[in-house]
């Protein structure tokens, strides 16, 4: 039954397509992004492609130029060059369709001081063709309580839930999320990072901007590094820690002392630092293996031993030569 | 877009009307600005007894010549101090951005703004005349219909004179500064301070080329049972057009 297979294979297809699950192409594709306000160019060729269903950060200094292409990708800046397409569709010239398959929560933007959280909910909701439900919305978000609140009362925290429920309600196939926890306490981040996590599970993709490594590195499946305009490095957080130099942290304080030479010959080091008679070695876990052995064959005891991972921390301050 | 949906849900617009229209409501001291001021200010002129009593240089009673001028008030009050700090602010707060990532344009808040001060300019204007009428026995327009028709004509060209400092002003502090070096001029060529009639032959000449001085005495005219004088409505039209076209050209939705 050559009609049969043909609709088994295909319809289940269609279906997906249709509702945009397929992953055969991404949902934001950005190549060769180009922008300048004046002279300054602060885009400058920046290409990178999401994946339907996946945590994207752009991750860099203030003053990369995060900001600036996610405006591009949500249509509220006109790139000077490149092309950038959401669902396939260009976030300038199919602005209307755009804002109903994407739903962004801005780094400052304020709402009416006077407007509690429900009418806001309810008025949101109105400006869409098929809005989410607003009240599990605003419940999955922990704003049940504060409904009837002002805008211009709510904590840090409570403001930035109302944003993601507001980014989320016209049931968007992916959110952007601007510098999303800056200006809360460790706590409410900690809560908004869960927030962030549940909204990806429940299939909508995440476009997340952030300074904060330890936010990346928590949530983001890729994460592009972005520095003065440009992307340095592209990769999976993990990947991007591996890549650098000295992606394995020693530090120990030696019983009796070390010959430089024999430090300095460790294979794969990447660094050595002595204070005050503590030593903390950049390497790999070769560097580790090489340096036990050396310590047993002086017999000389590693006090206080510590081998960490390099966190993103260090290797966004490697990659984009903040330091030395 | 679907017609179950356009059957059971409120249009956007209206939603964002409704919303404004709420927020509107909880400005208190401002309400009072745009609809008690004026009437009470009327009330407080009317309470003088010389202003009742015919004046044989203006040929009418005084509290005749300052009904048409505290309708203006009302148009001015509403335009000028009312809407500018309110749409300027929500450009600075972001409010215009985060309404451009829906599918609706920020522009539905600004016409529900221009919307809402509008009627209420409106409103407080009747209620002048209102109590003129039954306080102070001043005739209702006997021109009805070019009354009508240079009332309207100085609604928009207040709102496009708040639309255009809303427009000019970066802040909504600076907004109600502007609004506010605006606002006594305008009330001057009003003719609060004095009939535009009584004013210095030169003076009026000058008064009648600004928007609230041709107001002014289109509406007297009329309140008379006078068509008004193309002159005056020709600057009045001139006005609004102008105002708004630059409102137009310099608002910046960020």
């Amino acid at each position: 039954m050559p009609g049969l297979s043909r609709r088994a294979m295909w319809a289940p297809y269609a279906v997906r397509e249709a509702l945009g699950m397929t992953s055969t192409s991404p949902i934001v594709e950005v190549s060769n992004l180009r922008k300048a306000y004046g002279v300054r160019t602060v885009v400058d060729e920046v290409s990178f492609s999401v994946d339907e269903g996946e945590i994207f950060g752009i991750l860099g200094p203030n003053g990369a130029g995060k900001t600036t292409t996610v405006e591009c990708v949500e249509g509220l800046r006109v790139p000077d060059g490149g092309r950038v397409r959401v669902a396939g569709l260009d976030p300038v010239a199919d602005h209307a369709a755009v804002t109903q398959v994407l739903g962004a929560q801005l780094q400052e933007s304020e709402l009416q001081a006077k407007l509690t959280v429900r009418e806001a909910l309810e008025l949101y909701a109105a400006l869409y063709p098929n809005p989410a439900d607003w009240r599990p919305l605003a419940e999955r978000l922990g704003l049940t309580g504060r409904l009837n609140t002002r805008f211009g009362v709510l904590s840090g925290g409570q403001k930035q839930r109302l944003f993601i429920a507001l980014a989320l309600i016209g049931n968007p196939r992916v959110v952007v999320l601007d510098e999303l926890t800056t200006g809360l306490d460790p706590r409410a981040r900690r809560d908004t990072w869960e927030i962030v996590e549940d909204v990806r599970d429940r299939g909508v993709t995440v476009l997340l901007v952030t300074h904060f490594m330890e936010e990346a590195q928590r949530l983001c499946d890729r994460i592009a590094l972005i520095d003065k305009g440009r992307i340095t490095a592209l990769d999976t957080p993990q990947g991007l820690i591996s890549r650098t130099a000295g992606s394995t942290i020693i530090s120990f304080t030696p019983s009796a002392p070390l010959d430089d030479a024999d430090v300095a010959a460790l294979p794969a080091l990447a660094s050595v630092e002595n204070k005050d008679g503590r030593i903390t070695l950049g390497g790999s876990d070769e560097t580790v293996t090489a340096l036990l052995s050396l310590l047993a064959r002086h017999r000389i005891t590693a006090h206080q031993l510590r081998v960490t991972d390099a966190t993103l921390d260090d290797a966004f301050l490697d990659l984009t030569g903040a330091t030395q | 877009m679907s017609t179950i949906a356009a059957v059971r849900r409120t249009s956007p617009r209206t939603a964002v009307l409704r919303a404004e229209a709420r927020l509107f409501r909880r400005e208190a001291g401002t309400l009072f600005w745009m609809l008690g001021f004026p009437p009470l200010l009327l009330v407080i002129l009317g309470s003088i007894r010389s202003f009742r009593k015919f004046d044989a240089g203006l040929g009418m009673r005084v509290i005749d010549v300052y009904v048409p001028t505290l309708v203006l008030v009302a148009l001015i009050v509403t335009g000028l101090q009312a809407m500018p700090p309110v749409i300027t602010g929500y450009r600075e707060r972001g409010i215009l951005r985060r309404m451009s990532l829906t599918p609706v344009r920020p522009s539905a808040l600004l016409t529900a703004q221009m919307g809402l001060n509008g009627a209420a300019g409106v409103l407080s204007a009747l209620v002048c005349l209102t109590i003129g009428r039954l306080a102070f026995d001043v005739q209702l327009p006997k021109q009805a219909v070019g009354y009508a028709l240079a009332f309207l004509l100085t609604v928009t060209a207040a709102l496009a004179l708040g639309a255009l400092i809303s427009a000019l002003a970066p802040t909504a502090r600076l907004a109600t500064g502007i609004g506010m070096v605006v606002f006594f001029p305008c009330l001057f060529s009003a003719g609060l301070w004095a009939p535009v009639q009584s004013m210095p032959h030169t003076l009026r000449e000058i008064v009648v080329l600004l928007p609230f001085g041709a107001a002014s005495q289109a509406l007297e005219q009329a309140a008379a049972g006078h068509w008004p004088a193309w002159s005056h409505l020709g600057v009045l039209t001139a006005w609004a057009v102008v105002l708004t076209a630059a409102a137009a050209r310099w608002f910046r939705w960020e």
